[in-house]
């Protein structure tokens, strides 16, 4: 079966990008804008999400609760959520509820009442999450791991701080949406049983007239990662390392995503064989690759009992830096039934294909096809993956615990 | 699309459903088993027992296992709750024969000391790894205090004790009792031929025993309305749990049930959201309707900062009262209908969650629904079924239990926990 993948940009710079899916029901939506946590200035982390809960309390010509039930009574489900470079305007709903559903999300991002007598409820809530981030070990150290390892603006997140978001002002909201909110950067995805055409015409009705506006750029500051332990009293140590890698635009990226499912894929692979099924140490260690455009990073977290948290850090290491030895054949094979097969069962998912082809132009300016994907894949081999792994070897990594006592970096 | 089923000599259910526009299959074993099929002195086996299935048979050891998944690119997984310990593959239509090649072997597997004894600290890890999860412990505790002797109210997981000190021997009589070919429903969707199916399982299953397989108490439970407190200084926020009974399974009323907890407590546009969180009293406020077999149950979970506690429980109190007394508006019924509409449309989409649809309903109600006829029970809920509804399985009528920093509530001093 084809891909029936679309692009338009308007004039205004909004790209609209569509694929039909003939075999169901739904359509997901997605907005990327450029709104994220690192265009916040010092003294106001926690714009961006204050924003982000106070864009739906009203727009165009409804109030608060108007707003709500309309979009409500289409069925959508939806997000509106604040990550380090993009806000993202997510929903889903059936496919015949879509026009209705893009006028709802016109009113919200061109014409938001952004209210102040709502700004005090908002900040309850940010404060609250930061609260409840607390009681959620996992979460917490990925988050302070993060906040330790990528450069300033990269290392702003959608929690901000504590002092900047009680002080914060409605003017100060209202300036972070003028400033971020603009078509040019901003990339609409619909992905389910949608037609092309008279879906482009409605999106250039709806955002044809949006003003747009010049580009900040976001520039990484020079930075020096560096690691940590929280203290906390908790039955686990919670473990998160960090080290570099190669981003999504690189050529190198395919070979660092097979690295990353050898330690990583499957239940076979070296992460979970060796720290969880040979010796029991955890039940959760995964490692994960993460993208910007211009920096890509490996991600590894264990949690474990905390008389056992060094053991469990020493033999992941161990893990990692045995990579370099040698990859055999058949967890290559396994690696690529992995990866082709994930890439297949997406296209049954409206959400991840509207996610996917925003992602892919994000980063790229294109969509990627199937067949590009599956030579990628096909084209992995155990030497190439070695290579990259001498480019990018585990030497520097930054190491961040949470629980009740520090663990020791081994050395390299 | 086309429904099909069979079932062998041994009592083993096959059902399925093809769809020939699907991308991949998805199959699964639901086995009618959960913690509230456990003596107290094997608590937490199912769940146990569920991670000592992945750990091989005579033809596969714990390696081979995840292997011969990995090597289909099989997205497979197994869960456990009070009543079914589910075991699932999601693969690419050529691969369904090693995925079911794989999935009976391992439903009988040869729990070596060794594994078991490995497992147990992965078990030990786990049940520490939601102890710093606040939300859960709450969870946990709250069913047991509504469910008081009810076995609705066992833990899944266990405790550090129970796990520590369950055998070998335990589990694998456990394992005789309960994983019986008349005891599992195994179900299959999306692009997938039928009889071939019936074949591969045919092959497999045939000599899987036949025993006589019950479960206690399917009658409805109500637990007593009360207050608790738990008390546990290092968490950060409160958490309140109402719980009140709910209708069955097989009952008409569970689609009223499901639109209520909606209109109710969804995290958009909800009485809930618009008492607690819209105005950022709370930073969660939510309603779930659970369905069980014999029994059902309406949760409403709050999570807040302390010092607010006690007036959302009291906002919360009113909006249940509120509803029990006066029910919703027809305009509130609408928005949730619509609401309910596009959920099962979309988590009926791919074969992962229609199979698990399908599965849920045969082993519930021994009953197949298409989409379409699972959409109009929807469409069809009135007024005056809500009333119904609710002069059956009063919501404003709970236990209500608070976990977190506070060491006392209203005069109720906590019990640390």
């Amino acid at each position: 079966m084809g891909q029936l993948v679309y692009h338009h940009i308007l004039p205004n710079g909004l790209v609209l990008l569509a694929e039909r899916m003939e075999h169901v029901r739904s359509a997901a939506i997605n907005f990327l804008l450029p709104a994220g946590a690192a265009y916040e200035s010092a003294g106001q982390f926690g714009v961006a999400s204050l924003l982000a809960e106070l864009i739906t309390r009203g727009a165009g010509s409804r109030n608060s609760r108007e707003l709500t039930q309309a979009l409500d009574n289409l069925g959508l489900d939806r997000d509106e959520s604040v990550g380090t470079v993009n806000m993202r305007f997510w929903g889903s709903t059936l496919a015949r509820n879509v026009p209705a559903a893009l006028e709802l999300y016109a009113d919200i991002l061109l014409r938001p009442h952004l209210p102040e007598e709502e700004l005090a409820a908002v900040q309850s809530l940010s404060l609250q999450e930061l609260q409840a981030l607390e009681d959620s070990p996992q979460k917490k150290v990925m988050v302070e791991l993060r906040r330790r390892y990528y450069p300033p603006p990269l290392n702003q997140d959608r929690y901000g701080q504590a002092e900047d978001i009680e002080t914060c002002t409605i003017e100060t909201v209202r300036q972070f949406y003028r400033q971020q909110f603009r078509p040019n950067g901003t990339i609409l995805s619909v992905a389910g049983n949608v037609e092309w055409e008279p879906l482009k015409a409605h999106v250039e009705t709806l955002f044809g007239p949006w003003e747009p506006q010049s580009n900040g750029d976001l520039v990484p500051k020079p930075h020096s990662p560096h690691s940590d332990h929280i203290p906390k009293e908790t039955q686990q140590t919670q473990i998160a390392l960090a080290l570099a890698s190669v981003p999504l635009t690189d050529d190198d990226y395919y070979n660092a995503r097979a690295a990353t499912a050898v330690l990583s894929g499957g239940m076979s692979s070296r992460l979970f064989t060796e720290v969880r099924e040979k010796r029991g140490l955890c039940y959760s260690v995964y490692a994960t690759h993460e993208s910007f455009k211009t920096i890509g990073t490996l991600l590894v977290y264990a949690g474990t009992r905390s008389e056992r948290a060094q053991e469990t850090l020493d033999v992941t290491l161990h893990e990692l830096r045995r990579l370099r030895e040698g990859i055999e054949n058949d967890e290559l094979d396994r690696v690529k039934a992995g990866l082709k097969s994930a890439l297949i069962l997406q296209e049954e998912s409206t959400s991840a294909r509207a996610g996917a082809i925003a992602s892919d132009w994000y980063y790229l300016g294109r969509v990627r096809s199937l067949d590009e994907l599956q030579a990628k894949i096909n084209e992995l081999n155990a030497p190439a993956i070695l290579r990259y792994l001498d480019r990018c070897p585990v030497r520097d990594v930054t190491l961040v615990t949470l629980g009740p006592a520090p663990l020791t970096l081994p050395s390299l | 699309m086309p429904f099909y089923s069979h079932q062998l000599p041994n009592g083993l259910q096959l059902i399925g459903e093809t769809s020939p526009a699907a991308r991949s299959v998805a199959v699964g074993f639901f086995v009618r088993t959960g913690s509230r099929d456990e003596q107290p002195q094997e608590s937490g086996v199912s769940h146990f027992l569920e991670h000592m299935v992945f750990k091989g048979t005579d033809r596969r050891s714990a390696w081979d296992v995840n292997r011969d998944f990995d090597r289909i690119g099989a997205n497979y997984n197994a869960y456990t709750s009070e009543e079914n310990t589910v075991y699932y593959a999601n693969v690419l239509p050529e691969y369904l024969p090693e995925a079911v090649d794989i999935l009976t072997d391992i439903l009988r597997p040869s729990l070596r000391p060794d594994d078991f004894d490995m497992e147990k600290k992965v078990i030990l890890e786990e049940i520490e790894m939601y102890e710093d999860q606040p939300g859960s412990v709450a969870w946990d505790r709250s069913r047991r205090l509504y469910f008081d002797s009810h076995p609705l109210g066992n833990s899944v997981l266990g405790t550090l004790q129970s796990i520590s000190a369950l055998t070998r021997e335990q589990m694998q009589a456990y394992f005789q009792r309960r994983y019986a070919a008349n005891n599992i429903v195994v179900a299959a969707a999306g692009r997938f031929d039928w009889e071939p199916f019936v074949q591969l399982i045919a092959s497999a299953c045939s000599a899987w025993d036949h025993a006589p397989v019950g479960r206690d108490q399917r009658v409805e439970w109500r637990g007593k309305p009360g207050f608790h407190v738990l008390t546990r200084d290092k968490v950060q926020q409160e958490y309140v749990m109402f719980i009140s009974a709910g209708p069955p399974s097989t009952s008409r009323l569970r689609y009223a049930a499901d639109v209520l907890a909606i209109a109710l407590g969804d995290y958009s546009g909800s009485r809930l959201y618009w008492a607690l969180v819209d105005p950022g009293y709370a930073d969660s406020a939510d309603c779930t309707y659970v369905e069980n077999d014999g029994t059902g149950t309406v949760y409403v979970s709050i999570s807040c900062e302390p010092n607010n506690t006690v007036p959302n429980i009291d906002r919360a109190g009113e909006v249940l009262k509120d509803i029990q007394n006066h029910g919703i508006t027809a305009a509130e019924l609408q928005s949730a209908k619509n609401k309910c509409l596009s959920r099962v449309v979309r988590g009926n989409e791919r074969p992962m969650g229609r199979m698990q649809a399908i599965a849920a309903a045969w082993t519930y109600t021994g009953e197949y629904r298409d989409v379409d006829t699972e959409l109009a029970h929807y469409e069809a809920v009135t007024l005056h079924d809500i009333r119904d509804y609710l002069e059956a399985y009063p919501i404003d009528r709970d236990t209500v239990v608070a976990f977190g920093p506070l060491t006392e509530v209203r005069g109720v001093k906590g019990e640390l926990i």
